[in-house]
């Protein structure tokens, strides 16, 4: 049979077919978006894409803290009287029936004015009148028709920040001058040796200083707005007492723009007004170029993105009010719904409930918890509502407290000197001592041309090409990686990468998928008639184990049973015939040893005998073995775990022989172990994925999430890698340190123009129009150099 | 006045009209995201009260605006 897509979501519709209105649905939600969309006169959404459409969650309730007009004054971006505007982050944005649908949302609402969105970002703004309407009902429509928008404690805690743009203005400037400027010295370049009194063309020497003052005036913008940003750099270099490349380039300004003035002021030539606009220009655009973002992801989330902004609170009479998670105290009676975040450290006070770590851990496995056990915030509810007691506040709770360290509040890239900075503290020494040895030869030989030979040689040797071998080569490779979807935060990660010689692993979640887990079973074989009873009783069971196991099991007629029980918290019951089947816990079952072993298993007996276990395994991602093999040749490996010991069986016999293994790690534990590696002198490279490898994520030198859905949640990092893409990461490593091949020999070839220029301005020749084509033809070879040079490496990657 | 001064400063005027017509842009937001307007300029008033198929004729369009 072929298989059956959904109409709406495109899922595929399995057993559970639902058909209306001659097309097929997957689930009763994806139903009621089709009939809302349908009878709004918006089913177009359908001939765009598709099945672009994704299955409504569970809101009930869930969006009541929208009420609560503090939260609502801090969520929106506009709130004035009956119009309110708000940006939401919708992360199911993908096709463009999603912004079809959303910018139609009035169709919906009437009472929503306008919605635009912002594809990249995945970010819809709308506008709506909060009289007739409200925040919750907006939101609420949004998660009907499965664009549920994400909402978080981050949201409601950072201001809202403005988008910096001064680097377009400072490029545009700058181009706009250069553009000018060379129309400007055209003059002067039909005209180089001519003047008035040899018989050059009258009126362009008649009008030479108009010309030459209005690229002065067009200069002005250029050095002292696009260029501050170098000298500001080169300033903090040295009084840091280091020489940056931004040294040897602004001293290049600054010559530039001097000379040309006094050149201009006593008429002793045109000046290098073209170079000096047109340098600034160049470098201004391989800055533009490396600054490639994605704008869609986030490497700065904490726990705050993760948090939601408000819960149930329980008070005293038993009324049920939103409260700010900020807000909770110490005692509070918390009620936590289906699919809801704990914010706090606490108790559990309802008889059981199961919790999802997994945005913590990368566990997938829920963790179950009874009535009187110790609840960690972070965990996600998803077995009905429970009630807790906190027991610390948000920002004192076990997980959260983690943020407090120290190595969340350094900026990573002050710790770093990139290639090209530590190529200019060398450059600077020579030109500088090139440009004192060439003058004082001149003051020997001809002491009227000392400034001349001196200010020149500062001018040629001004490291444009140099400044713009590292950005054009890394910026390049960034969107190399990004398309191959390995997301990187700027291109200093690369050289980074390009560096490291320690790679640490978390386990759960990243070398393990979080989807799919395998079981082995122990004990006595089963008979046929007890195996179809099994795979039976599973059938009609919901808990997770029960439902990894069906789907591992060979394919059984479906018989009825003669009787099923569901034993919460313990076990499945079942009678067929003469069996009497007994699934679940070892003490539920009667598991005749003492069991203690650290695995997730499933025991099973017939008629209080006891058959054997389904031992649960995590299920490794597919080439992990050689992944770590390959990786081993140059790189010491570990793995840290904040697991049991459980799997360490499994692990040896998978990795690299005495590759190190840690069980037991807590978060800090984590961060303070790469400090310790760190503390011996290695460049390490930590791949996690959890909220608990922050820590660790952020001390490394380089810190790589694995996400299986990069839209979702990941933590602050450096960079974040699709899970479908894990045995490429040493390839890509392969790449970085290739990439910084790359630059150096661009360094080399933009050396050989510096000792072309260098030779005209030593001996004293330099004229301006050489200066002007040297200077972009250097720049311009280097930037085709690297980016053929990296497009080639680039076509090598998977 | 020679004619040089009014040639000048007709192309600088321009060159810097285009000028803050740029920044003007840049400063709307113009340029913040490139991406969704070229999708939204393919969508039409594609409201649908017949069935799902059909081209949206310039007629149901007109009579979507009425309403």
């Amino acid at each position: 049979m072929d298989k059956v897509n959904c109409y709406h979501c495109g899922d595929d519709c399995g057993r559970t077919l639902i058909e209306f209105d001659e097309k097929n649905f997957c689930c009763n939600g994806c139903k009621t978006v089709y009939e809302i969309f349908s009878s709004n006169d918006l089913s177009y959404y359908y001939d765009i894409q598709q099945g672009a459409g994704a299955t409504p969650a569970e809101v009930e309730g869930k969006y009541d803290f929208l009420d609560t007009p503090a939260i609502v004054e801090r969520l929106t971006e506009f709130n004035d009287g009956d119009l309110q505007i708000i940006n939401l982050y919708i992360p199911h944005i993908h096709c463009s029936s999603c912004i079809w649908i959303l910018e139609n949302l009035n169709k919906l609402n009437p009472s929503i004015n306008s919605s635009q969105v912002d594809f990249p970002e995945k970010t819809v703004r709308i506008t709506y009148n909060s009289i007739k309407t409200s925040l919750r009902d907006v939101v609420i429509l949004l998660s009907r028709i499965g664009y549920e928008p994400y909402i978080s404690l981050d949201d409601f805690d950072n201001d809202k920040k403005s988008k910096d743009r001064s680097l377009i203005y400072k490029l545009g400037i700058a181009g706009f001058a250069f553009g000018n400027v060379m129309f400007l010295s055209f003059p002067d370049y039909f005209d180089l040796s001519s003047s008035a009194e040899t018989g050059g063309e009258f009126w362009l020497n008649q009008y030479e200083n108009v010309f030459r003052w209005l690229m002065f005036v067009f200069s002005l913008p250029v050095v002292f707005y696009s260029g501050a940003g170098y000298f500001v750099s080169a300033y903090k270099g040295l009084r840091s007492k280091i020489l940056n490349i931004d040294v040897p380039i602004a001293l290049g300004i600054l010559v530039l723009f001097v000379r040309s003035t006094l050149e201009i002021s006593f008429d002793w030539g045109p000046g290098f007004f073209d170079s000096l606009t047109g340098l600034v220009f160049f470098l201004l655009l391989g800055k533009f170029f490396q600054q490639k973002t994605y704008s869609f992801l986030s490497f700065e989330r904490d726990y705050k993105s993760y948090f939601p902004i408000a819960v149930t609170r329980i008070g005293k009479e038993g009324k049920e009010e939103s409260v700010q998670v900020h807000e909770i105290k110490k005692g509070d009676r918390l009620l936590i719904r289906n699919q809801e975040i704990i914010p706090v450290d606490g108790i559990l006070i309802s008889t059981n409930a199961r919790l999802d770590y997994s945005f913590v851990t990368g566990e997938s496995e829920p963790v179950k918890k009874v009535s009187g056990d110790k609840l960690f915030a972070g965990g996600k509810q998803v077995q009905g509502a429970m009630e807790m007691e906190a027991l610390k506040s948000v920002s004192q709770s076990y997980l959260t407290q983690l943020w407090s360290n120290a190595v969340f509040k350094t900026d990573k890239t002050t710790r770093f000197q990139t290639i090209t900075d530590s190529i200019g503290k060398r450059f600077t020494i020579g030109v500088l001592s090139i440009a004192f040895l060439a003058s004082a030869f001149w003051g020997y030989q001809d002491p009227s041309k000392v400034m001349n030979v001196f200010t020149a040689v500062l001018i040629i040797a001004c490291p444009c090409a140099i400044a713009l071998a590292s950005p054009f080569t890394l910026g390049n490779m960034l969107r190399i990686f990004g398309k191959k979807k390995f997301y990187l935060k700027d291109t200093q990660t690369i050289e980074q990468l390009a560096k490291i010689d320690t790679a640490i692993f978390d386990k759960t979640g990243t070398i393990t998928t979080a989807q799919k887990s395998t079981a082995t079973y122990e004990g006595m074989p089963l008979t046929a008639e007890e195996e179809s009873l099994l795979k039976n009783t599973l059938r009609a069971s919901n808990h997770p184990l029960s439902r990894t196991l069906y789907t591992m099991l060979s394919e059984q007629n479906i018989i009825t049973l003669d009787q099923y029980d569901e034993h919460l918290g313990q076990g499945l019951e079942a009678r067929k015939g003469a069996d009497h089947l007994k699934i679940g816990s070892a003490d539920f079952v009667g598991n005749p040893e003492h069991n203690n072993t650290l695995d997730t298993s499933v025991h099973i007996a017939n008629n209080d005998d006891y058959r054997g276990k389904y031992i649960f395994h995590n299920q490794y991602r597919a080439g992990v073995s050689e992944v770590f093999k390959s990786m081993e040749e140059t790189l010491s490996l570990a793995i840290l775990s904040g697991d049991n010991e459980g799997e360490k069986s499994r692990l040896e016999a998978l990795l690299p022989k005495l590759t190190p293994l840690y069980f037991n790690q807590k978060p800090k534990d984590k961060l303070s172990f790469i400090g310790s590696l760190q503390a011996q002198g290695k460049k390490v490279m930590m791949v996690g994925d959890g909220l608990n490898d922050a820590g660790a994520l952020a001390q490394a030198e380089v810190g790589i999430a694995i996400s299986e859905n990069i839209n979702v949640f990941s933590p602050a990092c450096d960079g974040i890698l699709d899970a479908s893409k894990f045995t490429e990461l040493y390839p890509y490593i392969l790449a970085s340190k290739k990439a910084m091949k790359i630059i150096k020999l661009s360094f080399v070839l933009s050396l050989a123009y510096n000792v072309v220029g260098l030779y005209f301005a030593v001996t004293g020749q330099l004229e301006p129009v050489i200066a002007a084509i040297l200077m972009p033809l250097s720049s311009i070879s280097v930037v085709g150099f690297t980016t053929l040079m990296t497009n080639i490496l680039g076509k090598k990657l998977k | 006045m020679s004619v040089i001064y009014v040639l000048l400063a007709i192309s600088i005027t321009v060159a810097i009209l285009f000028f803050i017509a740029f920044i003007v842009s840049v400063r709307s937001g113009q340029y913040d995201d490139s991406y969704t307007p070229s999708v939204r300029m393919l969508f039409e008033d594609e409201l649908v009260k017949t069935q799902v198929g059909e081209l949206p004729q310039e007629f149901d369009i007109e009579k979507e605006h009425t309403n």
